[in-house]
């Protein structure tokens, strides 16, 4: 059959060209396909090295961030050698040196409503985006881009052991926002700096959304639209769920688009503009990874130079999980997590009460400074005799500007 | 009696003191529909933060409800009747990558 490869793409490709159900067919449609991988992270670097290797057309990186040490363990495209380089532009030359004849495009932006359409529509052959970001509001952002431009979109995700994965906005499966109409409450979404994530596991979700874009790109097989795949690592489980189909009655977006004929760019914008994502989604702006709270008044908190220099008898309470206080602490604290607070309020001032001699004085601590805050809040209640104050930017203020040998993570 | 498993994933049995699989047997006097067995599990299996759960006495938002691994929208919703051995899986949405 007539196809546009070249001797060397045939030797290249071979080993997928001879696999009855792909075949040269599917090798030219990734040929003249592009698609955009949105977060060049955990999930982002497989996604690209395997879609690289298998000879997409173009490939759009997009991520603002920098590589960090603690990047690592997952992020397998980057290395020790560049910490601080954009993760986009290495990303794309990790992909360069593995296939040369892919046309890569570096984006070193944040997602936001102008940057996102824009962004997006300029990739005119473009089927999909992966998406890998690890913030509800991008994440929503997205998907209605990609309805509003008819696209799909291969989504996943992976904390701690588990990961999820499907395509929304294809054929008849719903998109993101047909399955999850209300944003959850900023309070209950955790990330992988909080929360932690193993290195195989987003690995394998990455890879597998490189093999769904694969499919969508070649129409052979079948997608996960309309389904999606829920993996636990930790007991082995995996089973495929079967979702509701696109609601074109109730979804904000589906309805918008499928209410009308030819949307144009100018309409696009509008819709897009007339949705409040920060509201929508609860948060203070689009980057919303950790951001640092400050409830209490200056006079119940301390900051750390002023801690070290607190020589008195006093309490000093560690509210992390048991699981990061093993990593670091310091001397003399008391380790009672947050969530002991939280479920358990009675038995930790009992606790409490146990411990505490002649001190005047209980301070908490915790990895940046927000918990702490909280922990103080409800303290207060039991100990009005006592100065209760939290420790200002937690451990990690710390080890930066008090004791740089004490550990970061 | 109505013999139900009831699982946790993606974040969700957090709630439940971190066990992801519970059995339970209800009383089948009555019907059942997702509807009272959200309000059973919240006075039963819920350990606390009842807000994290259930949200204007439906399922808080980014969690879903699985009924036999179909989405329980395919299946009637809160109206949905269940049957002896049914498996209900709630599944927080993730958002880590
Ligand atoms: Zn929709």
């Amino acid at each position: 059959m007539a196809h546009n490869l070249t001797n060397s793409e045939i030797e290249r490709y071979s080993r997928q060209l001879i696999i009855p159900d792909y075949g040269i067919e599917s090798q030219n449609k990734l040929k003249s396909s592009s698609i955009l991988i949105i977060g060049c992270g955990g999930l982002g670097c497989p996604s690209a090295l395997y879609l690289s290797t298998a000879g997409i057309g173009r490939l759009g990186l997009v991520d603002d961030d920098t590589i960090e040490i603690s990047n690592i363990h997952r992020q397998i495209a980057h290395d020790e050698n560049k910490i601080g380089i954009s993760k986009a532009q290495n990303l794309a030359d990790r992909c360069k040196a593995l296939n040369s004849l892919v046309k890569y495009e570096v984006h070193n932006i944040l997602f936001t409503k102008t940057t996102a359409l824009n962004l997006i529509e300029q990739y005119p052959f473009l089927f999909l985006s992966i998406y890998c970001t690890d913030n509800v509001i991008t994440r929503y952002l997205i998907n209605d881009v990609c309805v509003l431009l008819g696209k799909p979109l291969v989504s996943g995700s992976a904390l701690k052991f588990e990961g999820q994965l499907t395509v929304y906005n294809y054929l008849n499966g719903p998109c993101y926002r047909c399955l999850y109409p209300t944003a959850p409450p900023a309070h209950a979404v955790s990330n992988c700096s909080d929360a932690g994530i193993l290195g195989p596991i987003v690995g394998m979700i990455g890879s597998l959304q490189a093999l769904e874009a694969i499919k969508v790109v070649a129409e052979i097989g079948t997608c996960l639209n309309g389904r999606m795949m829920i993996f636990d690592g930790f007991d082995f489980l995996t089973r495929i769920i079967k979702l509701r189909p696109r609601q074109i009655e109730t979804c904000l977006m589906c309805k918008s688009v499928l209410s009308r004929e030819n949307l144009t760019k100018k309409d696009r914008e509008e819709i897009l503009e007339n949705f409040d994502y920060i509201e929508f989604c609860g948060v203070s702006n689009y980057n919303d990874k950790s951001i640092n709270i400050s409830i209490l008044s200056d006079k119940k908190r301390i900051n750390c130079s002023d801690y070290k220099n607190f020589t008195e008898s006093h309490l000093l309470i560690d509210v992390r999980p048991k699981c990061q206080f093993n990593i670091c602490s310091l001397p003399n604290s008391l380790n009672i997590p947050f969530d002991d607070f939280v479920y358990n309020e009675e038995k930790v001032v009992e606790n409490i009460r146990d411990k505490l001699g002649n001190e005047k004085s209980i301070f908490l601590v915790c990895r940046r400074g927000n918990d702490s805050q909280l922990a103080v809040e409800i303290l207060e209640k039991h100990f009005n005799d006592k100065e209760i104050k939290d420790l200002i930017g937690g451990l990690q203020t710390w080890s930066k500007e008090i004791e740089p040998d004490f550990p970061k993570y | 009696m109505l013999h139900l498993t009831i699982e946790f994933s993606g974040g969700a049995e957090l709630l439940f003191g971190n066990v992801k699989k519970h059995q339970v047997e209800l009383n089948n006097d009555t019907k059942w529909t997702i509807r009272e067995l959200l309000v059973w599990i919240k006075d039963n299996l819920l350990k606390h933060k009842p807000e994290m759960f259930l949200q204007d006495e439906t399922i808080r938002p980014g969690i879903l409800i699985l009924v036999n691994d179909s989405d329980w929208d395919l299946l009637g919703n809160l109206s949905y009747e269940l049957n002896d051995n049914d498996n209900v899986t709630f599944i927080s949405t993730l958002h880590g990558g």
